[in-house]
């Protein structure tokens, strides 16, 4: 008799539970205000990103076309992957003295794996991380930037 | 005429014959293979390949300096992200007997917690739809987003952040951590309510889990098996209980222990540990000293030559960090010992003698990482 009644009690605790779960499903069918989808290629014009957010190293330049890269080298003895490049070369500046200015700082993007030890350790801030996300391309080739833009100089003041 | 050779059919003869499950199954989470010997439905043996996704990270180390080292630790338990980084960085700072500041600690402990949280619910959410349950994928991750936005918005990134630096962080905290960390657990509070009428006392779930695939503590003791997984068998390997590191010695929480070492109670296990995690933030998020986010470290970290071991508790169990340094500022030689790796090795012995569904569900129970298996 006990087992009868235990055979029962399984079924509608079974039965009871499965409801249970049903119910909580069933409270977000009838509460679309509870969606959380984000309805990524159309909300392009609105999507902002976190302000820290990694998408690719860039290099800010002021409305002057100014720098402040003074290619010394430390963004690329500390990357691990060596996606960063740095040709730079010597010149002579208008008052005589000889200056090391970058010819190009090459970004490997397709190598980094966004550490952020490059940004950290510049010690003239030149790097900063850009809020670009949409990095596919059909060509790898494109992957690999110089982050100079043509024509820049070196901001005064920064020099070594 | 040719003479038709009749062959008995062998379908039906209790023979063990072998499958491969894996490399590219959805229920191993990853390139696991795993060569199951069957006899009709019922496990035999097993044998796990790993290999498929080593990357050689140990070597790898060995070219790096200190700092460099932390982003390939995110990359072996990518879900623990923060702790394996943790790691790295109390074996520097032990190592050179620097003392960082409380405001770091604070921070870290609260952030290794949130790892903790975002990992179990992936693994709730992998739980369920291994199971069968595809609901509990799409609420695990609803609520697992709010944590990574809390990371985005301090760390940058959402998987692999390389948040913390020998020393200290990357960056202070967004001055928005505070508050948003608070909603979170605010908001959780109500949906993990939702998690156990879903799942925890469903009733296929039940007859599917319960006295499935038990773990003695002994045999937990003696294969290794850390982390959740070891303390449903009741085996009390708690680092964060045992030897504190971050802040974890002011916080007040209670490791969760149970005797009975089956699926539905390493299942319980990570939901208490929920509980208990959302406890010490709350004690902790109120309290995070003004100060540096960083100690002052040199520009290039050289450490005594020596040997360092360090260890953690990530979200899978204990993750020790073995360090042999020659004086340069590379080290010489480093062994990650992934708790993973360990709690792979038991799957054998938990699934004999049950079905291959059962598999799936112990399998999922011990919640592998793969690339944390392979490095």
């Amino acid at each position: 008799m006990n087992n009868f009644f235990k055979y029962f009690a399984e079924i509608y605790t079974g039965v009871k539970s499965l409801l249970i779960g049903m119910g909580v499903t069933g409270k977000y069918f009838f509460s679309p205000g509870q969606i959380v989808t984000q309805q990524y290629p159309e909300n392009r014009k609105t999507l902002k990103m976190y302000d820290r957010f990694k998408g690719e190293v860039i290099m800010p330049h002021d409305a002057n076309n100014q720098h402040r890269c003074t290619g010394c080298g430390i963004c690329e003895n500390n990357c691990p992957n060596g996606s960063i490049e740095i040709i730079s070369m010597r010149i002579e500046t208008p008052e005589g003295k000889k200056q090391r200015i970058i010819d190009k700082h090459i970004y490997h993007l397709s190598m980094c794996t966004f550490c952020s030890l490059c940004v950290k350790t510049c010690p003239s801030n030149a790097l900063a991380f850009g809020q670009e996300f949409e990095h596919a391309v059909f060509d790898r080739a494109k992957l690999t930037k110089i982050l100079n833009q043509p024509g820049s100089t070196i901001l005064k003041g920064i020099e070594e | 005429m040719k003479e038709v050779i009749h062959t008995p059919v062998k379908a039906l003869e209790e023979e063990e014959y072998h499958i491969n499950m894996g490399p590219q199954h959805p229920s191993t989470h990853g390139v696991l293979r795993l060569v199951v010997s069957l006899q009709g439905e019922i496990v035999k043996s097993l044998k796990p390949h790993c290999g498929y996704i080593h990357r050689g990270i140990e070597k790898m180390c060995e070219k790096d300096t200190y700092p460099q080292i932390i982003h390939l630790t995110d990359r072996m338990d990518y879900l623990s992200a923060h702790i394996n980084n943790h790691g790295v960085c109390l074996l520097v700072e032990d190592a050179l007997q620097i003392e960082v500041p409380e405001r770091v600690k604070y921070i870290r402990t609260i952030i290794d917690e949130l790892t903790r949280i975002q990992s179990h619910q992936l693994w709730w959410a992998c739980f369920g739809m291994d199971l069968g349950g595809l609901t509990c994928f799409f609420y695990g991750l609803r609520d697992r987003e709010k944590i990574l936005d809390i990371f985005e918005e301090s760390c940058g990134s959402r998987l692999l952040h390389s948040y913390y630096t020998p020393g200290g962080l990357m960056w202070d905290i967004h001055p928005n951590f505070q508050k948003s960390v608070k909603d979170f657990i605010k908001y959780f509070r109500k949906k993990i309510k939702d998690y156990d009428r879903l799942l925890s006392g469903n009733i296929i779930f039940m007859e599917r889990t319960k006295n499935v695939g038990h773990l003695s503590k002994e045999d937990a003791i003696s294969y290794g098996i850390t982390g959740p997984s070891g303390r449903a068998s009741g085996f009390s390997c708690d680092i964060r209980k045992h030897h504190p590191y971050g802040v974890y010695d002011k916080a007040d929480f209670r490791e969760i222990l149970f005797t009975e070492g089956d699926t539905y109670h390493r299942y319980i296990a990570r939901m208490d540990e929920m509980h208990e995690s959302m406890k010490i933030i709350e004690q902790l998020i109120d309290n995070i000293p003004a100060g540096d986010f960083s100690a002052k470290m040199k520009a290039v970290i050289k450490l005594p030559a020596g040997e360092y071991y360090q260890r953690v508790e990530t979200a899978r169990g204990e993750m020790g960090i073995y360090c042999i340094s020659d004086g340069n500022k590379t080290p010489y030689r480093i062994k990650f010992r992934s708790p993973n790796f360990s709690n792979l090795g038991v799957l054998d012995h938990l699934s004999r003698g049950f079905k291959i569904a059962d598999l799936v569900a112990i399998g999922a129970s011990l919640d592998f990482v793969i690339p944390d298996i392979d490095r």
